[in-house]
């Protein structure tokens, strides 16, 4: 197995904590809001839409290529090129998206609409949240 | 914004890696820019810049005495400063701000950006950059290329048309001395450039420079007493929301809160803006800014370009004529705004847009960071 490149992970506080460990257990899970069900990203314990208490819940972990580039220029000495970053958006809620990497797959497979599942990759505490193709090539 | 005028402008030595240091560069452009104006030292009660040579380094060395001082990233994007002097000399509290940008080669590496005099302090809007770090996409190129491909999707724009925006740009380049690249571009070379972040090639990226670029901001008082005044008619910011993925009219960016906001605030419409300094950090900022000031309808940015008719100097719309930042270097939202004023007083030489141009717009920025105005001579 090749050594994983190292990444910078974000400061974790109560709101985002679980978003970034979840995957110890193999699970992506979100903030949900408990008045309006509305699932929030950037993770908040608070919901921005109507103002409810949120708390974590577990997603399918499916969802879609919302948008990508392919990244060639050797930006960090220690990450081989090339590499696919991507938006993807959760099956779960219109616009639930983030930024994350496409992974397992060559480059030129990705594609905009593309089904993807959820892969964790450890780093320390926190298990970063990439996605590779659904092999079933459902959402 | 009426009530202010920018009075001078000056422009230091531009090159890559000259080893000029930073301090020579902010006072050479800056004294430029006040001989320009008609002041001195002693004139100029104000000084505002970024974050790049200090400001009380700066005023030492040319002989200011500020009572005035400001400047930082903020709701205007990189013009921030330039607003701030707008708002100060308007409401009285200075008579003539010297606004200076100087900058050594920054981008193009894997940590945020750093100018000439240390660190630029993240502004609020990019607080959900460390996130995006964790990705792996380090550089802007990253972020952007993504609002590219999914323009691309939507739209079904071509690296060729933006390959016209590229060509267009070193064309006028070729007519500005000042510019670090004046060779001729073909679309094959745009096309053939090595990648960086598909769908960027490396000739949709700016090229970073040593340089530095200072304006006088004047009361509008002083107009008569001023050789050649430039009023400023509107501006433009925006406070970032939804940051770089989570817009919900994504690709769209903060250009479009800042447009919207700056032609809200004057009478002036897309129609009679006679030519258009648009940041060029990468090609699709300035098309996106094409789009979110109404020169074109939403996704219609690439047809625009294509063959570059309407942008080029005798166009509809010239755009960029002083290079860009892709051909001419990358004075981080600063050349546009000497550019904007040196063809408003008709002093651009071979590159002078024809018939008098009377307004311009001029804008900064891309993703959570947006700032444009509008000039009118």
């Amino acid at each position: 197995m090749t050594a994983v490149a190292p990444r910078v992970t974000p400061p974790l506080d109560d709101g985002n904590r679980e978003f970034w460990t979840s995957g110890a257990a193999g699970e992506l899970r979100l903030p949900r809001c408990a008045t309006c069900d509305r699932w929030i990203f950037p993770p908040s314990l608070h919901c921005p839409g109507c103002g409810g208490v949120a708390a974590y819940a577990p997603l399918s972990g499916r969802g879609r290529v919302f948008t990508y580039t392919v990244n060639y220029h050797r930006f960090h000495p220690e990450v081989p090129v090339p590499y696919v970053i991507a938006i993807v958006e959760l099956a779960e809620q219109d616009g639930l998206r983030f930024t994350t990497d496409i992974v397992h797959c060559p480059v030129d497979d990705v594609t905009i609409g593309l089904p993807v599942r959820v892969v964790f990759e450890q780093q320390g505490d926190v298990f970063v949240p990439l996605f590779e193709p659904a092999p079933d090539g459902q959402t | 914004m009426r009530g202010a005028l920018i009075s001078g402008i000056g422009i230091s030595r531009i090159g890559r890696k000259t080893g000029m240091e930073a301090l020579e560069l902010t006072a050479e452009s800056s004294r430029a820019a006040m001989a320009d104006a008609g002041v001195t030292p002693s004139d100029v009660d104000g000084i505002a810049t970024i974050g790049d040579t200090p400001l009380a380094v700066a005023a030492k060395t040319l002989g200011i005495s500020p009572t005035w001082t400001g400047g930082s990233m903020g709701y205007y994007g990189l013009l921030t400063p330039v607003v701030d002097a707008c708002t100060a000399v308007a409401r009285g509290a200075a008579r003539h701000v010297l606004v200076y940008r100087t900058v050594n080669m920054i981008g193009g590496e894997a940590t945020m950006d750093r100018s000439a005099g240390g660190p630029m302090e993240i502004p609020p809007a990019m607080r959900d950059i460390s996130r995006i770090l964790t990705m792996h996409a380090y550089s802007a190129s990253n972020w952007l290329a993504m609002h590219l491909r999914r323009h691309m999707h939507l739209y079904g724009t071509t690296r060729e048309q933006i390959g016209w925006l590229a060509i267009n740009s070193r064309r006028n380049a070729a007519l500005n001395p000042d510019a670090v690249y004046r060779q001729p571009i073909t679309m094959e070379d745009y096309l053939s450039a090595r990648m960086i972040s598909e769908p960027f090639g490396l000739l949709d990226c700016d090229v970073p420079v040593d340089g530095a670029i200072a304006v006088v901001v004047s009361g509008a008082e002083h107009a008569d007493a001023c050789a050649h005044p430039v009023r400023v008619d509107a501006v433009g910011g925006s406070d970032g929301a939804g940051g770089w993925d989570q817009r919900p009219d994504y690709p769209k960016m903060a250009s479009t809160d800042a447009a919207r906001e700056m032609w809200n605030s004057t009478d002036l419409r897309p129609a009679d803006v006679d030519l258009a300094e648009l940041y060029d950090g990468f090609t699709f900022l300035t098309m996106a800014w094409l789009e979110a000031l109404g020169f074109c309808a939403d996704g219609e940015s690439g047809p625009f370009l294509e063959g570059a008719s309407r942008i080029a100097l005798d166009g509809a719309l010239p755009l960029n004529t002083y290079g860009g930042q892709l051909s001419a270097g990358r004075m981080h939202g600063y050349w546009v705004l000497h550019e904007a004023c040196l063809q408003l007083r008709g002093e651009a030489g071979p590159r002078q847009v024809p018939g008098r141009p009377e307004v311009a717009v001029v804008s900064n920025g891309g993703g959570p960071i947006a700032g444009c105005m509008l000039l009118t001579r």
